[in-house]
C-alpha cells in the first residue's frame, strides 16, 4: 500500500484553494476621503499624546490642512478628468468616481472648511476662569451642574474632540454622495450620522436641551437607519447584488447571470417597491423633507450653533447626492412609480415648511423649519428627471450651503448673558445697534427668501425651470406660492430687526475673531457672486451633472 | 465699441449709492451733496440719451447686448423705444427734486450708535432705486427687466419702513409700527406679484427657450414660435398680476394707501410717480408685445378693472382725512385712467396713457413734495388740522393749488392733454367705457378743490398763524416742476413725437388698427 492509498484511509482531499484576488483600490482617486479619515485619526491621537494647553492648535491646524488637501486633491481629479471623460467605479465597484461626486465633495469640503471656523471661535464667549473657550461643554462626559462640570470648567477644559469628530463626518459625508452600491451607501450614513449625534450633545451652554436634542436626533436617526437597512435586504433580495448598476439592469429586466438561488425573490416587484420606499425614507430623513422632519428643528435648536450650521448645510448636501445617485442611477426605470410619490413630499415639504416657520419664535427654530422649505424646493428639481434637474441641484446645494454656514454663524454674535440670544424678540432694533452686523443677516436673509441678485434667486430659478421643463408645471407654482409664504417671516426678521425699536435689555453683539468673521465674509461672498455672476458655477454644474453608471 | 450709454445712466446713481452710503457719519452734508450731484449727472446722461434718440429710427435703439448668463439664456440686453426714453428722462428728472425735497427729511433726531448714518442710507437708497427703476425701463431681457423689477422692492421697502415724517397724531411709537406695517404690506404685495411672475418667466422660458423680447416678439410674430391659447393666458396673467399689483389697479391696491401715507413725501412720490411707472409700462412692453392674443382677450376685464379704479379711487379720495392717503387714492384713479388708456388699444389711448405717465409723475410730485413741506411744517397729515395757510403763506398756496389744477386736469396743464387723449382713445372703441370715466374728472376736480379749500381758505387756524413761506431750496424744488407742467400743457408735442412711433409698433404687435371715426370727416 502506498503512502498515499494510506494516507487517503483517513483524509480526503478537499478542493483547491482559492485565492482571494486582492481588492484593486485606487488610492489616488478615494485621496478626498482618506486625506480626511487619516486627518481624523490623526486628531484622535492628538487628543492622546498631545499636552492639553497646545491640543486646540494642533487639532485646528490638523483639520484645516486636511480640508484643504482634500479639497485640493477633488479639484485635482476634476482637473484630471475624473469628473467627466474619465469618470468610472473605484474601490471594486463601492465608489463612483464621476462629476456629480466630486462636486458634491468639494462642496462639502469647503462648507466643512468654513464650519470648521465657527467651530475654533473661541472669543464669543467670555473667558472662563481666564481661559478662552468655545461653544462647546468643558467636559462632556460630566453631568450637567454636577461638581465634575464645574471642576472642568474652572480647569479651563475645552472639548477639543469636536474636531476629529468633525472629520470623520466629513468623511461620511464624501463618501455617501459618490457610493455606488448599498452598503457603502449604509456604511458611510452611519459614518457621517454618529459623529453628529455626539456633536449635537456637546453645547456648553443649556446642556440638557443640547443633550435632548442629541437623543431625540440619535433615537429618530437610528430608527430610519433601520429603515434604510431593511430596504437594502429587500432590495438585495430583488436583485441578488448591492451595486447600483447592477440593480438597475434587473429593473430594466437587461440583467443576465443571475444568482439561480435567488431566483425565487429576482424580480419580485413588491421587494423592489418596498425596498426603494424605505432606503428613499432614509435619506429624507437626512434631508429633513416632511413627513420626516420632526427631529430638525429640535435638533437645530438643541445644537450649539455651529454644529447647526454645518450640520444644516453638509448633511443636505450629502444627503440630496444621496439621493440624486439613487433615484437617477438605480431606478430611472422605475420613475413612473416614485414620481408621484416624490411630488407628494416635495408639495408637503415646501408648503409645510413655510407655513409652520410662520408662527417660529426662536431664530433657530425659524431656520430649521426653513431648511425645511428649501429640502422642497430641491426635491422639485430632484423630480425634474432630466440633466438640468441634476445641474441644479447641485448649483443649489452649492449656494444654499454657505448661506446657511453664514446665517448661523451670525446668530452665534447675537448674545446676552445666557449665551446666545435666540428668542426672535430680543432682535429687535439690531438694525440700529449694530448696522453691520444687522445688514449682513439681511442679505443671508433675502437669498433665503430668494430675492434676485442673491445665490438663493438664481438657485431657485435653476431648480424650477428644471422641473418645468421635466413635465412639474404645477410643482413650480407651488414652489412660488410657497416662496411666498416663506418671504413672509425673512421679512418679519428684517422688519423686527429694522424697523423695531431695541429692547434696553436686549443683547450686545460680540465681536468675533477673524475666523467667524472669515465665515460670514465668505457667506456673504458666495450669495453676491452666485447672484449677479453664476455663469461659471453653473457651468461647473452642468459639465458634473453626468453619473456614472 | 461705442460708449454704453444706457448702462452708464443707470450705473451711474448706482455707484452712487454706494459711494453715498461710505460716507462717514460726521459728514452727512456731505452725502447729501454728493447725492444731488449724481443725481444731476444722470439727468444731464438722460437728457444726452434723449437727444440721442431718433423717434423715427429703428425701435429699440442705443442697444447693448452682452452674454450674461448662457446656461439660462440670459442676455444683458439694453435698448430703448419712444415709450422707454420718455420714462427714463422722467425718472431721471424728478430724482433731483426728490433729493432735495428730502433735504433734511433723514437727519438723526439724536446722535446714536457712531455706525447709524440713516441720512447715508437715506439718499443712498434713492439712488439705488432710481438706478433699478432705469434699468427696468431699458432691459430688452425678460430676465434681466424681472431681476430689476423685484428687487427694487428691498430698497424701497427701506425707506418706507425706516423713515418717516417726524410728527405722529399718535406718537413716535405708533407712527414707527405703522411705518413698518405700512412696509411690510408693500413687500408682501409686490413679492407675490412678482413669484407669481417669477413662474410665468420660467414658463415663457420653458415655452420660448430664451428671454430676448426682440426675439421672442419676432417669432411670435412670424409665427415660428406657436403657443397654445391657453399657455399663452396663463403666462399672460401671471406677468399682468405682477405689473397690476405695482401699478396699482384695483382691487391689488391697497398697499398705496398705507405706503405712501406712512413714508416721507418724497419717498411717496418716488412710489408713485416713479416706481409704480414700472407696472404700467410693462404692460405695454411685455404684456402686449408677448402675449398680443391674450392681451386682446383680457382686455373686456381690465378695462372695467381699470374703471372701477377710475371711479373708487376718486370717490375714496373725496372722503379722506389725511392728505397724503387723499393724493393716494388720487393716484389710484390715475392709474387707473392710464390702464383704461393701454387697454383701449388705439393710438390715441395709448400716447395718452405714455403721456399720461410722465404728466401724472410731475403733477403728483409738485402736489406731493408740497404737501409735504406744509406737513412738515405744522407736523400733521390731517385736513382738519389746517385752515387759512393762503394768508400766511401765499406762495406755498399758491404751488399746492397749481399742483392741485394740475392733478384735476386742468386745461392748459400738461395732464389734461394726456387725459383727453385717453378718453377720446377710448372713446373711440368703447364709448360707454369712455362716458363712465369722464365722472372720474368731475370727482377730481371734487377732491381737489375741497382740499384745497379746507387747508388754504376760511379763517387762518391758531396753529397755523406762524407758519413760514416756502424757503428757497423749497422754490428751487417745486418751481420747475410747475414750469414743465405748463410747457407741456401748452406744447406737448416734443413728448408725443417720441412716443408716438413707438405707440404705432405697439399696436401692430396686438394687430389692432384704430378703429374708423363713426362719421366721417367732411372732404
Amino acid at each position: 500500500m502506498s503512502a498515499t492509498a494510506v494516507h487517503n484511509l483517513w483524509t480526503t482531499a478537499a478542493d483547491p484553494i482559492a485565492k482571494i484576488p486582492a481588492p484593486k483600490i485606487e488610492y489616488g482617486q478615494l485621496a478626498p476621503v482618506l486625506i480626511v479619515a487619516g486627518a481624523a485619526l490623526v486628531g484622535v491621537l492628538v487628543e492622546a499624546f498631545v499636552p492639553r494647553r497646545s491640543r486646540y492648535y494642533t487639532q485646528v491646524f490638523v483639520s484645516v490642512v486636511a480640508l484643504c488637501a482634500a479639497f485640493a486633491s477633488v479639484v485635482a481629479l476634476a482637473a484630471d478628468g475624473y469628473g467627466t471623460t474619465k469618470a468610472h467605479i473605484a474601490a471594486m465597484g463601492a465608489v463612483a468616481v464621476d462629476g456629480p461626486a466630486l462636486f458634491l465633495q468639494g462642496t462639502i469640503l469647503l462648507a466643512a472648511l468654513v464650519g470648521l471656523f465657527t467651530f475654533a471661535e473661541r472669543r464669543l464667549d467670555p473667558e472662563a476662569h481666564g481661559s478662552r473657550v468655545d461653544s462647546f461643554a468643558a467636559q462632556a462626559a460630566s453631568v450637567p451642574g454636577s461638581d465634575s462640570e464645574k471642576a472642568a470648567v474652572k480647569a479651563g477644559f475645552t472639548t477639543t474632540e469636536v474636531f476629529p469628530l468633525l472629520l470623520f463626518a466629513v468623511a461620511g459625508m464624501l463618501v455617501f454622495p459618490a457610493a455606488d452600491d448599498l452598503l457603502t451607501l449604509f456604511i458611510a450614513l452611519e459614518v457621517l450620522s454618529l459623529p453628529l449625534y455626539l456633536l449635537c450633545a456637546l453645547a456648553r451652554r443649556k446642556r440638557l436641551m443640547s443633550q435632548e436634542a442629541a437623543v431625540k436626533y440619535f433615537l429618530l436617526g437610528a430608527f430610519a437607519s433601520a429603515f434604510t437597512l431593511f430596504g437594502i435586504a429587500l432590495l438585495y433580495g430583488y436583485a441578488g447584488s448591492m451595486s447600483y448598476a447592477r440593480i438597475a439592469q434587473v429593473v430594466d429586466g437587461t440583467a443576465t447571470g443571475l444568482d439561480p438561488a435567488l431566483a425565487d425573490t429576482t424580480g419580485n416587484d413588491a421587494l423592489l417597491l418596498i425596498g426603494m420606499a424605505l432606503i428613499v425614507m432614509g435619506l429624507l430623513f437626512k434631508v429633513g423633507a416632511v413627513p420626516f422632519h420632526m427631529w430638525t428643528p429640535d435638533v437645530y435648536q438643541g445644537a450649539p450653533t455651529p454644529v447647526t450650521g454645518f450640520m444644516a448645510a453638509a448633511t443636505k448636501v450629502a444627503a440630496f447626492g444621496a439621493l440624486l445617485r439613487l433615484l437617477y442611477v438605480v431606478l430611472p426605470g422605475l420613475r413612473w412609480d416614485w414620481r408621484p410619490v416624490m411630488w407628494g413630499v416635495a408639495i408637503v415639504t415646501m408648503l409645510g415648511g413655510a407655513i409652520v416657520a410662520i408662527t417660529q419664535t426662536d431664530i433657530k427654530r425659524l431656520l430649521a423649519y426653513s431648511s425645511v422649505a428649501h429640502a422642497g424646493f430641491i426635491l422639485a428639481g430632484v423630480i425634474a428627471t432630466n440633466r438640468d434637474g441634476v445641474s441644479s441641484v447641485l448649483f443649489y446645494l452649492a449656494g444654499y450651503s454657505f448661506v446657511t454656514i453664514g446665517a448661523f454663524a451670525v446668530v452665534t454674535l447675537v448674545r446676552d448673558a445666557g449665551g446666545e440670544a435666540t428668542h426672535l424678540s430680543k432682535w429687535a432694533g439690531l438694525g440700529r445697534r449694530s448696522p453691520l452686523v444687522a445688514a449682513v443677516f439681511a442679505v443671508f436673509l433675502l437669498a433665503f427668501a430668494g430675492i434676485p441678485l442673491t445665490s438663493g434667486f438664481s438657485g431657485k430659478f435653476a431648480v424650477f425651470s428644471a422641473a418645468a421643463n421635466g413635465g412639474a408645471a404645477p410643482l413650480v407654482v407651488i414652489g412660488v406660492i410657497s416662496s411666498a409664504i416663506a418671504a413672509f417671516f425673512y421679512i418679519r426678521v428684517i422688519v423686527l430687526m429694522f424697523f423695531s425699536e431695541p429692547r434696553p435689555d436686549g443683547p450686545t453683539v460680540a465681536v468675533p475673531s477673524p475666523l467667524t468673521m472669515t465665515a460670514i465674509a465668505v457667506g456673504v461672498a458666495v450669495t453676491v457672486v452666485l447672484g449677479v455672476a453664476p455663469q461659471y458655477f453653473l457651468d461647473l454644474a452642468n459639465q458634473a451633472s453626468v453619473f456614472v453608471r | 465699441m461705442s460708449f454704453p450709454l444706457l448702462t452708464a445712466t443707470a450705473a451711474l446713481p448706482a455707484l452712487g449709492a454706494v459711494a453715498t452710503a461710505a460716507v462717514p457719519a460726521s459728514r452727512r452734508s456731505a452725502a447729501k451733496w454728493l447725492a444731488l450731484l449724481v443725481s444731476l449727472a444722470t439727468l444731464a446722461l438722460a437728457v444726452v440719451v434723449l437727444v440721442r434718440f431718433d423717434p423715427d429710427g429703428a425701435r429699440y435703439q442705443l442697444t447693448e447686448s452682452h452674454a450674461w448668463i448662457k446656461n439660462f439664456g440670459v442676455r444683458y440686453e439694453l435698448g430703448v423705444d419712444g415709450i422707454g426714453v420718455a420714462l427714463l428722462a422722467l425718472t431721471a428728472l424728478l430724482i433731483p427734486f426728490v433729493v432735495l425735497a428730502g433735504w433734511n427729511d433723514a437727519d438723526p433726531l439724536e446722535t446714536g450708535s457712531r455706525r447709524w448714518r440713516p441720512t447715508q442710507g437715506f439718499f443712498a437708497l434713492i439712488l439705488a432705486v432710481e438706478a433699478m427703476v432705469i434699468i427696468s425701463f431699458e432691459a430688452t431681457d425678460v430676465f434681466l427687466f424681472y431681476i430689476f423689477f423685484e428687487a427694487m422692492l428691498i430698497p424701497m421697502y427701506f425707506l418706507i419702513g425706516g423713515f418717516g415724517d417726524r410728527a405722529h397724531e399718535h406718537g413716535e411709537e405708533a407712527a414707527a409700527t405703522q411705518r413698518s406695517y405700512a412696509a411690510v404690506k408693500f413687500l408682501l404685495y409686490n413679492l407675490v406679484g412678482g413669484l407669481i411672475m417669477l413662474a410665468a418667466v420660467i414658463g415663457l422660458y420653458a415655452v420660448a427657450g430664451n428671454f430676448s423680447l426682440t426675439e421672442i416678439a419676432a417669432a411670435r410674430a412670424n409665427g415660428s414660435l406657436h403657443m397654445a391659447t391657453s399657455t399663452e393666458r396663463w403666462l399672460f396673467l401671471g406677468f399682468f398680476f405682477a405689473f397690476a399689483v405695482k401699478a396699482p389697479l384695483w382691487p391689488l391696491h391697497t398697499w398705496l394707501p398705507n405706503a405712501m401715507q406712512e413714508s416721507t413725501a418724497p419717498v411717496a412720490v418716488l412710489i408713485t410717480a416713479v416706481v409704480d411707472k414700472v407696472g404700467t409700462f410693462a404692460m405695454l412692453r411685455f404684456c402686449l408685445q408677448l402675449f398680443p392674443e391674450a392681451s386682446r382677450w383680457a382686455t373686456p376685464v381690465i378695462l372695467v378693472l381699470a374703471l372701477i379704479s377710475i371711479v373708487y379711487g376718486a370717490l375714496l379720495a373725496v372722503g379722506q382725512r389725511d392728505i397724503k392717503r387723499l393724493v393716494a387714492y388720487a393716484s389710484i384713479s390715475h392709474f387707473g385712467f392710464i390702464i383704461l388708456g393701454i387697454f383701449a388699444m388705439t393710438s390715441q389711448g395709448q400716447s395718452g396713457a405714455t403721456l399720461y405717465m410722465v404728466n401724472h409723475g410731475l403733477s403728483t410730485a409738485a402736489l406731493m413734495l408740497v404737501a409735504g413741506f406744509l406737513i412738515t411744517r405744522r407736523g400733521s397729515r390731517l385736513i382738519a388740522d389746517y385752515g387759512g395757510v393762503q394768508k400766511v403763506a401765499p406762495v406755498l398756496a399758491g404751488t399746492f393749488l397749481i399742483g392741485g389744477l394740475a392733478t384735476l386736469s386742468l386745461p392748459g396743464l400738461a395732464p389734461f392733454v394726456s387725459e383727453f387723449l385717453v378718453l377720446v382713445g377710448t372713446f373711440a372703441r368703447y364709448p360707454v367705457i369712455g362716458i363712465i370715466a369722464t365722472f372720474g374728472i368731475v370727482l377730481a376736480a371734487l377732491y381737489t378743490l375741497v382740499l384745497y379749500q379746507r387747508t388754504m381758505t376760511g379763517p387762518v387756524k391758531p396753529a397755523v398763524a406762524s407758519m413760514p413761506d416756502l424757503k428757497a431750496r423749497e422754490l428751487l424744488v417745486v418751481g420747475p416742476l410747475i414750469v414743465l407742467l405748463i410747457l407741456l400743457g401748452v406744447y406737448p408735442k416734443p413728448v408725443t413725437d417720441i412716443v408716438n412711433p413707438a405707440v404705432k409698433q405697439t399696436m401692430s404687435d396686438v394687430h389692432r388698427t384704430d378703429p374708423k371715426p363713426a362719421v366721417e370727416a367732411s372732404k
